[in-house]
């Protein structure tokens, strides 16, 4: 479980998070949601340590992770993976490198078990016949698949998605969300999701926590979101005709 | 003000480049990897550059020192000091500070701004330590090297001329000139130099490509500022270090 605790970021004069106060659940889609420039990268970097926040804490399991020292942020991170908006690959090392590196770094298996350990997270990910591609030569889904295939390559306790689906196609933005939503379930990972997209939204996520102009305006269930009177909440969700159509659906039920 | 807090970023950088790597199997296969791009692949234009030099050199010297009162192989003898005291150093590395120096900026540059440099820190790297060290190191064991070929292929730059234009210096003037009243010690004064210009180079570029914010331009803008600074940096540690090994 992670919990965010008074969390403030500020940038020169602007205050990006207010008083950021949220949990993330254990074998759960975690859902940062909110429009452009509202905070929610700002808020994923605070947890994962690539910003630090002015006041506040944050803990992973009970371990306070701002005010520790290098070390011990290092420590946390190692049981971390990320999944950035650019993938974020190695670009001068091929797909099984790519997945390979955090083996290399952190354990100390043999070469057959790595190979086998890089195996089977390629193809939980669905990867075949790209081993030895470089990221250059495979499709944006396909490296957002490597990148997620390298986030779990070392069993981590908790997987950050950086809107993964942008700059993807509807069909494969929605294998990309099965894939994170089976992996969270399956190892049992705190996951938390940081997107605009309603349709992994609805697809995939357990628990949303809304941003609003930095402030936590909103948390609950996707369930939650058809039936709230959180105005900002609706504007968000029912700026797309799709879901306006659905809401009248249901009104009508 | 803005320089101060450049140079304590800087200092703090290296703070945390030269600590333990995490691994030291993929350190050296970086290690190995960073001496093929920084030190092999900059043979090429050594080479090109210190042959012409030499040659260079031995034709001004002989139309500069055109007097009855001078030998000719002081020529020979000029030439060879040139070359060790400052042209294979000094000049060496500030080619170097534009072959290398902005390699090193770009391509750090480029892994900030894709994130790449994130991906290392959350998965617990010292991501300075793991990019930025081997390549110090690289430059610090190789640049000696090519500061010794560059030396070499000076002088035989130099005998080319005296091969093929008599008329500014012979043969025998010129050999005999390269073993009169030789100095050691300049070769250990050299090598001390380019060692340290090598740190700077490296450390200086990769300083920029670790600090840069935004894309593409931003990019270009590191690279840029990387050989500038690099240069500068030579200057001013030829200086220095001359006045300390020399005077």
């Amino acid at each position: 479980m992670i919990k965010v605790v008074n969390v403030n970021k500020t940038f020169g004069e602007k205050h990006v998070l207010k008083d950021i106060n949220a949990t993330f659940d254990d074998g759960k889609v975690n859902m940062i949601i909110g429009r452009s420039g509202s905070g929610k990268t700002v808020l994923l970097k605070n947890i994962v340590g690539l910003l630090t926040p002015e006041t506040g804490e944050i803990y992973f399991n009970g371990r306070e992770f701002v005010n520790v020292d290098e070390k011990g942020k290092r420590e946390i991170r190692k049981e971390m993976g990320m999944v950035f908006q650019g993938s974020a690959l190695f670009t001068s090392n091929n797909v099984e490198e790519n997945v390979m590196l955090p083996l290399d770094l952190f354990t100390k298996m043999t070469k057959a078990e790595k190979q086998k350990r890089v195996d089977f997270c390629l193809d939980r990910v669905g990867i075949v016949n790209a081993h030895h591609s470089f990221p250059s030569e495979i499709s944006g889904g396909m490296q957002k698949r490597v990148a997620i295939a390298r986030a779990i390559a070392l069993n981590p306790r908790y997987l950050f998605c950086d809107e993964p689906n942008s700059g993807l196609d509807p069909q494969t933005s929605i294998l990309i969300d099965q894939l994170i939503k089976e992996i969270t379930v399956e190892y049992n990972i705190t996951t938390i999701v940081n997107t605009h997209d309603m349709n992994s939204i609805m697809e995939i996520g357990d628990n949303i926590c809304f941003i609003y102009q930095g402030n936590k305006w909103w948390q609950g269930s996707k369930d939650d979101i058809f039936t709230t009177d959180n105005e900002e909440l609706n504007d968000f969700v029912f700026a797309s005709n799709l879901y306006k159509k659905i809401k009248k659906a249901q009104n009508n039920e | 003000m803005n320089l101060f807090v450049t140079i304590g970023k800087y200092f703090s950088l290296m703070g945390s480049v030269f600590s333990k790597p995490v691994n030291r199997k993929i350190f050296f296969r970086r290690l190995l990897s960073e001496i093929e791009q920084i030190g092999f692949d900059s043979v090429g234009i050594v080479c090109i550059v210190s042959v012409f030099m030499g040659a260079v050199l031995t034709i001004q010297m002989g139309i500069n020192f055109e007097s009855p009162i001078i030998p000719r192989y002081i020529i020979g003898l000029s030439t060879r000091d040139s070359m060790i005291l400052e042209f294979s150093s000094t000049i060496v590395c500030l080619i170097l500070s534009g072959r290398v120096g902005s390699n090193i900026a770009s391509e750090i540059g480029t892994m900030r701004i894709t994130e790449q440099i994130d991906a290392l820190e959350i998965m617990g790297v010292n991501s300075a330590n793991y990019l930025i060290l081997p390549k110090i190191i690289a430059a610090f064991v190789t640049f000696p090297f090519l500061a010794l070929l560059s030396i070499i292929l000076g002088i035989l730059g130099g005998c080319f001329i005296a091969f093929t234009m008599p008329d500014i210096v012979t043969v025998a003037d010129y050999l005999y000139g390269l073993h009169y009243a030789f100095v050691p010690f300049y070769v250990t004064y050299t090598v001390i130099k380019i060692a340290v210009f090598a740190i700077l180079i490296t450390s200086i570029s990769a300083f920029f490509g670790y600090y840069t914010e935004g894309g593409a331009l931003e990019v270009g803008k590191s690279s840029t500022k990387a050989v500038v600074y690099s240069i500068i940096s030579v200057l001013l540690f030829n200086l220095i270090l001359t006045q300390v090994l020399l005077t």
